[in-house]
Parts: C-alpha cells; structure tokens; sequence
C-alpha cells in the first residue's frame, strides 16, 4: 500500500445533537491522527453564572442543553444544597427521581428510534425508517412522548422545566395532575420491553474495546442523583473527591481539554453501557429479567450494543416512574428553605449520556462566585477518538474511504455525543507525533 | 400562492442548546404528518440527507458570537426564500448575550486555560442585527404548536397566526390567581409575550420572561410597581437581564435599572 498521507473527512456529524465533524489522517497503513472537530461556539455558562443569584442557577444550566436540561439542574441543584448545607425531603428526593425518568424516557427514546437505529438499516433518517418499520418507529415516537408528557406534568414543561428549584419544586404537582399517565406508562412499560427486543436483534459489528466504566453506584438504586462515582478498574469515591481523580487535561499539541484519570491519565467511557455494567443488579425487576432473557453480556464492550443498553434503561425508568406514580399523594414541603451562607459545593449525577459534575462556591449573599461544569460528552471524547482509530485500523482494508468514513460517524454516534453541552470543548486538533 | 411541490425546509443552528429545534421533533404526534408537508431537505439533527439549497424555508436556531457564524448567516439567507428564526438565541441573542454587558478576553480566560485557541465575539447579537428575516418565533424553547403553525403557514402562502399579547391573558385563562397582586412576587407576565401557556404562574413562581417583550410592552410601569412593592434594584436586574436580556425592551429596562443603581450610590 502506497504510504501516501491520505484524509478521511466527515465534515457534519448527522444524527447527533450539536455540530461537530470528524476527521482522520491516515498514512498508508497507520491512522495518524483522529480529530472530533467541534464547531459549537463557545456560551461561556461558567463565566456568565458569576454574580448571579443562586436560585437562577437551574434555570440557566438548563438552557446548556435542549435534550438534558433536567440533568443540568438536578447536578446544580444538589450541588448548592451540598453548599448551602441543606437536606432535601424522601418526598422531594422520590420527585426527583421521577423527573430524571421523564428526561431518560425522552432522551433514550429519541436516540434509540430516531438517531441510531436507521444506521442499521442504511437509513438517512428515522423518518425514513418509518417506511420499512412504521410500527416500530410509531411505537418509538410513542415511548418518547410519554416521556415529554411526564416531564410537562412534574417540571411544567419538557424543554427547560420551570418547577425544579434549590430545595425541592416551586409547587408539588396534585395527584390529580399524575396519575393520568399511569394508563399511558403501563403501555409504555411493555412498549418499551418490546423496542428493547426489537433492537436487542440488530447486527452488531464486531468491536470490542477495553474500557474503564464510570459511573454513579447508590447501594439502594439504580443511581442518578447520588452515590459514590465508582470504576470497573475498582475506583469507589464520593463525589466531593471528583477532582481528585478525574482532571481536564491539556494535551500537548491540542488545543482539547480532555478528561482523564489523573492517576495515569487514562480516558474512560460514561454513560448507559457503563451504568448498565456497573449496576446492573440495580435495574428494575423487568429490566432485569430482560437483560438476561436478551443475554445481555456481563462484559459488554461493544459501543454499538449501546443502544440495547439504552433500551434497557429505557425499560427501568417506566417501570420506575410506574411506582412512584402509583404511590404518589402530595406530602410535605414543596421545597425546603434555607438562608444564604458562604460556601462550595459539588455533585454528580447521571445524564442520559453520563456522569455530569458541577461545582458552585457561592458567598453569603447568595450570589454564585465561581461556576465549573463537566458534561459527559466532554469527558468520553478522548475515548471517542480512541475507538474512532481503533475501529478505522480494523476496518481499512476491508473499506473504501467513503464508507469508513460512514462507519467513523455511525461510532461516533454510539455514544449519543450532547455537543451543545460543549462549556469545555475546543476545536480539536491532534499533531502526530514526528 | 400554490404550490405543486413540498417546500423544501432546512434548519440551521448556531450558538444555542439545540431545544428549539428539538421541539419539532417532539411534536411527536404530527412530526410524520409534517415530513407529508415539506420536504426535509437539510435537517442534519434528524437526516443524514443533507440537501444542498437553495431553501424554501429555513429555521434558524441560534444567536451569532463568531465571526464564521456572520459570514454563515448571510450565505443561508442567500440561500433561503423564508428564512424564520426560531427561539430567544435567535431573535434576542439568547442567555450567552450577557457577555454584552461583560468583558469579553476576561470571561474567555476564566473559562479555559488557553483563551488565545478561543475565537469569540465580544457580543451575541440575534440574526436580525445580521440579515433581514422573515419571520420570529420567540420563546425559550418556542412552543411547538406555534412552529408547526408557521411551516402550515408556509405552505398555504400565508402569514403565520402566532399571538402576542402578554402572558397575562393566558394566566386569567387558566384560572390562576395573580401572583403579583396577591403575594407581590415580581412577576414579567404583563410585559411577556403569550405562548408558554402561562407555565410558571401555575406552579407558583412568576414569569422570568422566557418569549421576551410582549407586543407594546410598558417595563418602566411594571418596575416601578415592583420597586413600591419594595424588591430592590438588585433583584429586579437579573429577572430582566437573561434569556432575553438583550430584547431592546428588556434591555432598556434592566440599564436604566442600573443606571439607578450607580446614581443611588454615587449622589
């Protein structure tokens, strides 16, 4: 083979959220380099929250991301409460709970049916898909809506909810203004033990990668707002030590801020297939029958079998939200008061797509002095790039430059990458080394 | 007008969160019935398909901050018949115009180790400030029901119904009591644009203006009603000064706040 320098360019990443390319250069046999070209103009939310009052802080984090607001406000309100020193209810901890279900239901529903399925059938679009599995994708579009229905009925509206504050809600909903879904969620629960069938029996390529799983472990749950952040490498910490271990690290010649592990600064992978390795004894009891009648493995490493664990989870949080919905009679404050005090706080929790940590130090007035946010996309794009180059040396002499480059964007969205969520990301480039 | 084909619709983002685009695809009952309507052309969220123009309709998410985004607006509007700017980024400059009132290379570093690899304009200006546009749809996210109005709209050859009064009508509507007279919580109903529904009045919080400036907004009013309710300055600037802080109304309103401010403590 000729030793030519040679580029393989996908100029748009299609069916992800935000706007990002990729691009390989390879020489010969060898990939030199893997760029994730990210054309997100930066917001600069950490520079804006400063001087701000706290109670603002939900609502601006929100509009971080159209997919996952919720995650942005449940990782920034638990870290004020940190700061601010104040429990929250079992009332208003159960709520919540039920809102991250809502925005799961939504987020995996969407990614699921309409962003990475057609890439099994060489569909451009879920809309096209709908031709040669109008049930499946109605079934999919279904499941999502449910979802958005939850997140109007708790958090006022699904897109940037109103109703979550530091402390618990504004006002607890009635259980008039619930227990309507409960018809809709039981279909939803079957519904989505069907779609998890459904995907569970797509054609896999053949890819494994050695990762090191990370993500929220609870003794009691499956974990979204707490827990301790643990690692299939062994690695248990409370979230307040999340600096200790995990670093955005400049790397020489990037221009990239990747997270790694500070301990020898190894990339990491977040997200449904890490939780579902790490936690899955703490799946719901359906979701868990499902898992083993789909043999789903106890080491899964394929980030293309992602979406089976998106459906799982899928299954978990309607199964979930059933019983908190099933049992829900308003009691209790709505919200917890509190009096302004100097402080810092930090929390984790789990965003559709991974580990989401923030950190607010805040003075005596309530007014934020300084704002961090670490989004999971950001922290996977080192392993993205990884597998992108690994996946690309095993596929080079099988494929034309065309179709690797399909195959580099169809990875790429295995990880259901949230680009807009992009507070840290950077145009990146790698230089080969000479 | 009639048409003989589909309308050919692209949607473009620029600095935003992707929500307003999003809520097409969460109009998850009528979505199918809408790719009937028009032809998705350039939707690269939901197709791989990327159809070059030129455009019947294009939906614009996003406020302008770099210098490649004020090229690439004027080559989609080039490129568009209807070009229909969808969401509070796009027609006000969105959250991150609060750098507009900031230091620009100051926020830069503070938020990454390496400003100079950073290319930012010093402001976020709506796509108004940039080309002519059509059509606005405000709101933060705009309401789906609304966007789906404006593309039927498009196909009929007709303007979009979308109302403007504020969000007091609405509020009366659904039966809440004011939170304004009843528990003087200041509250931007009377000067916001109608199309959230009303939402945080009826869970208990008041509006923080997300579909900014209602049409004929009176904000000097509102504010001094809020001042002999005695919220102070400081309280009053922020409610005024975010997702549509750079609205001309809002705008104006939050800095003659400030002005306020600075002549109170410097007599």
């Amino acid at each position: 083979m000729s030793s030519s320098a040679e580029t393989i360019r996908v100029p748009i990443l299609t069916r992800v959220e935000g706007e990002g390319g990729v691009t390989v250069h390879t020489r010969g046999d060898t990939i030199e380099s893997v760029q994730l070209d990210i054309f997100e103009p930066p917001r600069l939310f950490e520079a804006l929250l400063r001087g701000r009052p706290l109670e603002e802080v939900p609502d601006i984090t929100a509009r971080i991301c159209g997919i996952c607001p919720v995650a942005y406000q449940m990782s920034s309100v638990h870290a004020l409460e940190a700061a601010l020193k104040i429990q929250i209810t079992p009332e208003i901890r159960r709520l919540r709970r039920l809102l991250y279900c809502g925005e799961w239901i939504e987020s995996h529903g969407l990614h699921i049916h309409l962003l990475h399925a057609p890439d099994f059938f060489g569909a451009a679009s879920g809309i096209e898909l709908a031709r040669t599995f109008p049930n499946e994708v109605q079934r999919g579009l279904q499941l999502k809506k449910f979802g958005n229905r939850l997140l109007e009925a708790l958090g006022g509206r699904a897109i940037h909810p109103i109703n979550v504050r530091v402390g618990g809600f504004h006002r607890l909903p009635r259980r008039d203004e619930l227990t309507p879904l409960i018809p809709d969620f039981e279909w939803g629960l079957q519904a989505a033990i069907d779609a998890t069938r459904w995907v569970a029996g797509f054609s896999f390529p053949d890819f494994q990668q050695n990762y090191d799983f990370v993500a929220l472990a609870h003794p009691d749950e499956y974990a979204m707002n707490e827990g301790e952040i643990v690692s299939s490498s062994g690695l248990r910490i409370p979230a307040n030590r999340y600096d200790d271990h995990f670093v955005e690290h400049h790397v020489p010649h990037s221009t990239a801020l990747h997270a790694v592990q500070r301990e020898d600064h190894r990339a990491y992978l977040l997200g449904p297939l890490a939780r579902v390795h790490l936690n899955r004894q703490k799946l719901s009891p359906a979701a868990r029958r499902l898992a083993d009648e789909i043999a789903f493995p106890t080491h899964c490493r394929n980030p293309f079998m992602s979406i089976v664990a998106r459906g799982l989870e899928l299954v978990h949080a309607y199964e979930e939200s059933l019983s908190i919905l099933r049992d829900y009679k308003p009691s209790g404050p709505a919200h917890v008061e509190y009096d302004p005090v100097a402080g810092q706080g930090c929390a984790a929790t789990e965003a559709p797509r991974g580990l989401l940590f923030h950190h607010y130090a805040i003075d005596e007035q309530g007014k934020v002095i300084s704002a961090r946010i670490v989004p999971p996309t950001s922290q996977n794009q080192g392993q993205i790039e990884r597998d992108v180059a690994d996946y690309l040396k095993l596929r080079m002499h099988e494929s034309g430059r065309e179709q690797l480059a399909i195959d580099c964007e169809q990875l790429v969205r295995t990880y259901d990458p949230c680009i807009s969520c992009s507070t840290h990301f950077l145009r990146v480039r790698w230089e080969a080394a000479p | 007008m009639v048409r003989t084909a589909k309308p050919r619709l692209a949607v473009f983002k620029f600095a935003s969160c992707d929500g307003c685009q999003l809520s097409l695809l969460d109009a998850e009952d009528e979505l199918l019935a809408v790719c009937e309507l028009v032809e998705l052309a350039n939707f690269a969220e939901a197709s791989s398909d990327l159809g070059s123009g030129p455009y019947d309709v294009a939906l614009v998410e996003g406020s302008i901050t770099t210098s490649e985004d004020a090229e690439r607006i004027r080559r989609v509007r080039r490129e568009s018949g209807f070009l229909i700017t969808i969401g509070a980024c796009a027609t006000a400059g969105g959250i991150q115009a609060l750098r507009n009132w900031g230091r620009i290379d100051e926020w830069v570093s503070s938020v990454y180790p390496s400003p100079e690899f950073i290319s930012t304009l010093a402001t976020s200006t709506p796509i108004a400030d940039h080309v002519h546009v059509d059509f606005e749809l405000h709101g933060c996210p705009i309401n789906q029901h609304q966007l789906i109005e404006v593309l039927v709209a498009v196909v009929e050859g007709r303007r979009p119904r979308v109302s403007t009064h504020s969000v007091c009508l609405d509020c009366k509507r659904r039966g809440n009591v004011c939170h304004v007279v009843a528990s003087a919580v200041p509250c931007l109903g009377p000067i916001t644009q109608s199309g959230c529904g009303a939402i945080c009045p009826t869970f208990n919080r008041g509006c923080y203006g997300c579909y900014g400036p209602s049409h004929q907004p009176n904000p000097n009013s509102l504010v001094s009603q809020f001042r002999s309710q005695g919220h102070s300055c400081d309280q009053l600037v922020p409610l005024l000064r975010n997702f549509n802080a750079s609205a001309p109304a809002f705008r104006d309103a939050s800095n003659a706040l400030t002005e306020q401010m600075n002549r109170d403590s410097n007599p």
